[in-house]
């Protein structure tokens, strides 16, 4: 009897555990294979032409040089807004707020601006920036507002990576007669520096590849020119590929693909860059 | 002997209720080593954190009385909280370096002051190397990081640490608890030296270690002082029953 | 000196309380925003013709029924999707897969996670649609299947990160006790580790829905963009119109402050509080979770 039971459990087991490997094994292997099918199609596209030169022909020869510029233009306005407000805040909350009503409603505030519709967010923007405040449809309308969503992210990294230094640090630091602002530049901030960059940098990529919030807020698709100041518009890369992949007949596939390639070492290079400095950080750390 | 510091009726209450410290009147003479001692939760740690006002971080509910520093109430609002934990020195029963170098470690309370002159850092950290008698160990490699010192190197940089700022008044709580016998009599040989420039309080790890370096010291038990006398009487010959009890081991 | 110190002290700590207090500004000036611009549809459009079943905007027919059937059912057929297939993945890497392994599949999970939505939609038109055309023999592959299946890849690389640290926060000594019960490993896992961990992966899983129903571009390029109600899940392979992609698609033709534009904003609003509602359960089940002492990571 003992032996049944237990060859059946084995066998439960064996099951449970091959159907969760094939599951996994269904979930990855697309990515692998659609990573390696776009890199195929899209590769024959790039060039340096590609990467530096401007449109032609209606977007459908030459290169994206505007996209991937007002794609930086972007991430740096989104940069400017949210960094040091989202870091700020989070040094509130994990240095200063006392654990009262007020800070859950701090809280609460950022779970629900993590959740909001990213095409809600172009509403708000659309609504607020570009028309109430008339900044027109412009790069600071549409990075303001790529701010405001990219803050709950900066902020929620930022906390989990001040909260990791160690308390006796600051305890120590306290008695010998520092103030807590001094502790925190001095000590808590310049430790917790790395888990900060890590999450800045995953937040501006998530930024960047962004486009229902840029669509009424700043994104244009052909311009003539670079933008020269942040009341222009701007073409921007993930915009791009949208239009080009929907919007534009006969759109050679190699230049979508290539977009779209461009689009994919974008993200696995900040994706590395992140792993990479999280990576030096756990070696050097000093605690 | 001048005392340093006088406590008048000091009570301590706790947010969650618990009392620590119940009208509590001591003296500390000035340049002389004080121990309180006696059984967990009597209340020693949270007197040293009173005396840097260190307990303002703590969920304190009500503190009374007084705490007289060279005769100024260091309770008081107005107090310079700064200034007296750069007065009151502390050392935690953990070694706790900051993640910096070994200098970097004694420097620190110098560039919270404000301290600009840089011939004054390198003055201060071999007069404070010295005086816990860890110069010898680490004169050559004040750059390195300081975790990579051995326990009681860690713990003696900290003491270290707080005699660079040229505080008044060191406060120790169970400096050695965690340290190996050899570490444990360097740091009390070190207070033997400290306490001819400094008052120094001390919550030692054993009663052992309370009769060793006491000149004075003072028994709590539950948040009261119980008993208080020079330290070649108290261990020896106790007044209150309750303190012989402890000294002779029979409860702690 | 002190003085000046204690000056800047201040200074920079006010503003610090400011920063601290800017989401709550933040949610309240979109909150306000979506108010401002969307209730006036409900004086302009007849409660009855608002939720109606017909959306044809030119010809003044604001029905948002169909849109919102739209977006419920590519969120519910992605979830169907998602949660199995996620947590699957989570437990697999979390109790089955050798830590080598497991360090090598987890960035690639990230790394989906990590693609913008465009491309997905990209991906969808070029290759899942044209596929799912021809091997389904449907009319055309851009249908709420194919929404369904993109929104239920980019919804559980969020289930898969959030369970597994879930899974991973539950003490190895209950995993122990259950072993040394004599329980194999798949038991303790359905009876110890998956329970001990059911608050966080029910965040997961919540937010990983949240993030389904919020998607534009990939639904907006993937399912047809036709305003139909759905009446079931049979209507999973026709097109459909979410939410979310007729604000997208329509906002940028619309007059300032005309109907449309109201509507427009309305939908927006109700986005809005469907995502509020979701997230405030989310926090509320985690904020429980933490006062039984027991570790959470949302």
């Amino acid at each position: 009897m003992n032996k049944f039971f237990t060859k059946n459990r084995d066998l439960t087991q064996k099951l449970g555990f091959s159907l969760l490997t094939l599951m996994t094994l269904m979930t990855i292997l697309p990515i692998i294979a659609t990573v390696i099918y776009i890199i195929v199609q899209g590769a024959p596209a790039i060039s340096w032409t590609f990467i530096s030169d401007f449109p032609r022909e209606g977007m459908r020869e030459g290169g994206i040089i505007p996209a991937i510029i007002g794609t930086f233009y972007l991430t740096l306005g989104t940069a400017i807004f949210s960094v040091p407000l989202g870091i700020a805040a989070a040094i509130y909350l994990s240095e200063y707020a006392p654990e009262n009503k007020a800070t859950r409603l701090i809280r609460l505030a950022i779970i629900n601006l993590a959740g909001i519709p990213s095409v809600v967010y172009g509403l708000f923007g659309l609504g607020l920036f570009v028309l109430f405040l008339n900044f027109g449809t412009s790069i600071l309308a549409a990075s303001l507002t790529l701010s405001i969503m990219t803050l709950p992210v900066i902020i929620s990294t930022t906390e989990e990576a001040l909260r990791a230094v160690p308390q006796s640090f600051r305890t120590v630091s306290i008695s010998l007669g520092g103030t807590r602002w001094q502790t925190i530049r001095k000590t808590v901030l310049p430790q917790a520096l790395p888990g900060i960059i890590t999450g800045v940098i995953l937040g501006l990529e998530r930024a960047a590849g962004e486009t229902a919030p840029i669509l009424f807020t700043g994104a244009a698709f052909f311009l003539p020119r670079l933008p020269h100041s942040p009341f222009d518009a701007t073409m921007a890369l993930p915009y791009h590929l949208f239009v080009i992949s929907t919007q534009v007949p006969e759109m050679p596939i190699k230049i979508q693909y290539g977009t779209a390639l461009v689009l994919l070492v974008f993200v696995i290079g900040m994706n590395a860059l992140a792993t990479f400095v999280r990576g030096r950080a756990r070696a050097k750390r000093q605690w | 002997m001048k005392n340093k510091i006088v406590i008048e009726n000091l009570t301590l209450q706790y947010s969650d209720g618990t009392e620590s410290l119940n009208g509590i009147n001591l003296d500390i003479p000035a340049n002389a080593t004080t121990v309180l001692f006696g059984p967990a939760g009597g209340g020693k740690s949270s007197i040293l954190r009173c005396l840097n006002r260190l307990n303002d971080l703590a969920d304190v509910e009500k503190v009374t009385g007084k705490i007289l520093l060279d005769g100024e109430n260091i309770l008081d609002l107005k107090t310079d909280v700064i200034a007296l934990r750069r007065k009151v020195g502390m050392v935690f029963a953990r070694p706790v370096v900051l993640p910096f170098s070994i200098r970097g470690n004694l420097t620190y309370g110098l560039e919270l002051a404000g301290e600009k002159r840089k011939s004054r850092y390198a003055e201060a950290v071999e007069r404070s190397l010295k005086l816990a008698a860890l110069w010898d160990e680490v004169h050559d490699r004040l750059d390195d990081p300081a975790i990579a010192l051995s326990g009681g190197q860690q713990q003696r940089l900290c003491l270290a640490r707080s005699i660079a700022l040229e505080p008044e008044v060191l406060l120790l709580d169970e400096p050695t608890s965690g340290l190996d016998p050899i570490s444990t009599s360097k740091v009390e040989d070190a207070l033997i030296e400290l306490k001819k420039q400094y008052t120094v309080i001390l919550v030692p790890h054993s009663v052992q270690q309370a009769a060793r370096t006491s000149d004075y010291a003072a028994f709590f038990l539950e948040g009261k002082l119980i008993e208080y006398a020079p330290g070649t009487e108290i261990f020896t010959n106790p007044k209150k029953q309750r303190t012989e009890d402890y000294v002779m081991g029979r409860f702690g | 000196m002190q003085k000046d110190l204690n000056w800047r002290e201040f200074l920079i700590t006010r503003l610090i309380k400011f920063s601290g207090y800017s989401a709550i500004i933040f949610v309240s000036m979109i909150f306000f925003f979506l108010l401002k611009e969307g209730l006036p549809a409900l004086s302009e459009v007849p409660l009855g013709d608002l939720f109606s079943t017909r959306w044809y905007p030119i010809e003044s027919y604001y029905g948002i029924l169909p849109l919102i059937s739209g977006s419920i059912l590519v969120t519910v057929g992605a979830g169907i999707i998602a949660v199995p297939f996620g947590i699957g993945v989570a437990i697999y890497l979390a109790e089955i897969a050798p830590r080598w392994l497991r360090n090598m599949l987890k960035p690639l999970v990230e790394l989906l996670g990590g693609l913008p939505s465009v491309v997905l939609g990209f991906l969808g038109i070029l290759i899942l649609s044209p596929t799912l055309r021809v091997t389904l023999d449907l009319p055309t592959g851009l249908t709420a299947l194919s929404g369904a299946l993109l929104l239920g890849g980019i919804a559980i690389p969020t289930v898969v990160s959030i369970s597994e640290d879930a899974l991973d926060a539950v003490p190895k000594s209950y995993r122990d006790a259950a072993l040394a019960l004599g329980a194999t490993r798949w038991q303790t896992i359905w009876r110890v580790t998956l329970p001990a961990a059911r608050s966080g992966v029910l965040t997961a899983v919540m937010l990983g829905v949240g993030r389904s129903i919020g998607e534009t571009m990939t639904v907006m390029m993937v399912t047809g963009n036709a305003p139909i109600l759905a009446k079931g899940l049979g209507d999973l392979f026709s097109p459909v119109r979410t939410m979310t992609a007729t604000i997208a698609a329509e906002m940028g033709e619309v007059a300032n402050a005309s109907t449309h534009y109201h509507v427009l904003f309305f939908i927006g609003l109700v986005l809005f509080l469907i995502s509020l509602a979701v997230n405030m359960t989310a926090s509320a089940i985690v904020f429980r979770q933490k006062k039984r002492a027991e570790r959470v990571l949302s």
